[in-house]
């Protein structure tokens, strides 16, 4: 039992996860919970339920996430004329008139992060889900760069939030937010929450829990 | 010495009573454990001071002008959230209005709430939960990509108008730094043992 690392759970302690005070594990009976005496908010060893809603999120954003790439983001009408563009014909356009760095850009923030968050997220709990063993290291490196970059993709919904409004004061063509833009909002902001709700601590505890099976 | 868990991997780290201004680390999972920054109050009590004034020019002055048959057309930054509204997306519009006003602003207020007092040894009431409030809100507030957004936009639009940007723009912009520089001066760590400290 005492050749692991020495854990916060393995020796009875809680870890506030708003502002990192250690105490020790009081008993609890059934649906008590306990306060962290320093910050008040509620002490959990580990976040409670956090596989369980992680998947819940994930499944949301894979229905979300077909609608939000093929319904068009904006509808724009000019003398009569009506186009509508997906998120990847903007990509486009940015490509046929030569600004590059901008359909990088937007494919990266758009198209690339929200696939490979929720890749990397299904990935990281079937690990946990399965203990996996592998790499405790990388994949928690793996969910930090995951957690820190998802929130860019709300780049495109703010451009089409200034494109309305600066299109509007001309006369002549007209910008409207398409469906896509609800999809792909909602989208960006449940991949927050599910980031939010996965527990990096759960990697380790595979690594601990060998010697008490 | 004192003891702290990792936040991501839960391993017990002692740290040394470390000279400021330094950084540390865990050594199992490599995630931050705490930072610390000399003058933090200080320097965050001055930044949140520019922080809030270029707030307020952002919000007052015209944001982006269009030119067009000789007519100057302004927008300000909430011109986006009230069209947006009246295309009948009242969703999008609330989240837009969150992520790149409210939510910075109140981050502002809250910070000065409680690193004002403690900068005169004072602990306002309510100081735990409000800066828990603030921490929890960090995500969600996001003005720099925003300010990307911005540029996107200018590209696209530059092919069919002229754009001129308006003072906001560039009170907006130099307000993104402020709000990046508060993040890095202030330490969490730091404002949790203050306030532990009379509890």
């Amino acid at each position: 039992m005492n050749d692991g690392p020495l854990t916060a759970k393995r020796l009875g302690l809680i870890s506030c996860q708003s502002c990192h005070f250690l105490c020790r594990h009081p008993p609890l009976a059934e649906g008590q919970c306990a306060c962290c005496p320093r910050c008040g908010s509620e002490l959990h060893q580990r976040t409670p339920n956090s596989l369980g809603r992680c998947w819940a999120l994930i499944t949301a954003a894979l229905l979300l996430y077909l609608p939000a790439n093929l319904l068009p983001m904006t509808i724009t009408s000019s003398l009569g004329k009506e186009q509508t563009d997906t998120i990847m014909s903007g990509v486009l356009y940015f490509l046929h008139t030569g600004s590059w760095a901008v359909a990088l850009l937007i494919f990266v923030a758009s198209i690339v992060i929200p696939l490979m968050k929720l890749l990397v997220l299904v990935f990281l709990l079937l690990s946990v889900q399965f203990r996996a063993r592998w790499r405790p290291r990388e994949r928690t490196q793996l969910y930090r760069l995951t957690d820190a970059v998802g929130r860019w993709s709300m780049v495109d919904i703010f451009v089409v939030t200034i494109l309305v409004a600066v299109v509007k004061l001309g006369t002549v063509a007209n910008i409207d937010a398409g469906p896509a833009s609800g999809y792909f909002a909602s989208l960006v902001v449940i991949t927050m929450m599910a980031a939010e709700s996965f527990d990096p601590r759960l990697i380790w505890d595979a690594l601990e829990d060998r010697d008490e099976r | 010495m004192s003891f702290i868990a990792c936040h991501q991997c839960d391993l017990i780290c002692s740290l040394p009573s470390l000279p400021e201004p330094t950084s540390a680390r865990c050594i199992r999972c490599g995630g931050l454990l705490l930072q610390t920054k000399p003058n933090s109050i200080d320097r965050t009590l001055a930044l949140l001071i520019a922080g809030l004034t270029l707030f307020a020019l952002a919000c007052n002055f015209p944001f982006l002008a269009l030119s067009s048959g000789g007519s100057l057309q302004e927008t300000t930054l909430l011109t986006g959230v009230r069209i947006l509204y009246q295309q009948g997306m009242p969703g999008l519009a609330t989240l837009v209005l969150l992520t790149c006003i409210l939510i910075p602003l109140v981050q502002m207020l809250a910070l000065l709430y409680v690193v004002g007092p403690l900068k005169f040894n004072r602990i306002a009431p309510l100081s735990a939960l409000i800066f828990r409030g603030y921490r929890k809100l960090q995500p969600w507030g996001m003005m720099e990509i925003f300010l990307l957004g911005i540029l996107v936009a200018l590209v696209k639009l530059g092919a069919m108008a002229t754009i001129v940007p308006g003072l906001a723009l560039i009170a907006f912009a130099a307000l993104i730094f402020v709000l990046a520089a508060v993040l890095s001066v202030l330490s969490p760590q730091l404002i949790w043992d203050r306030l532990g400290e009379k509890a």
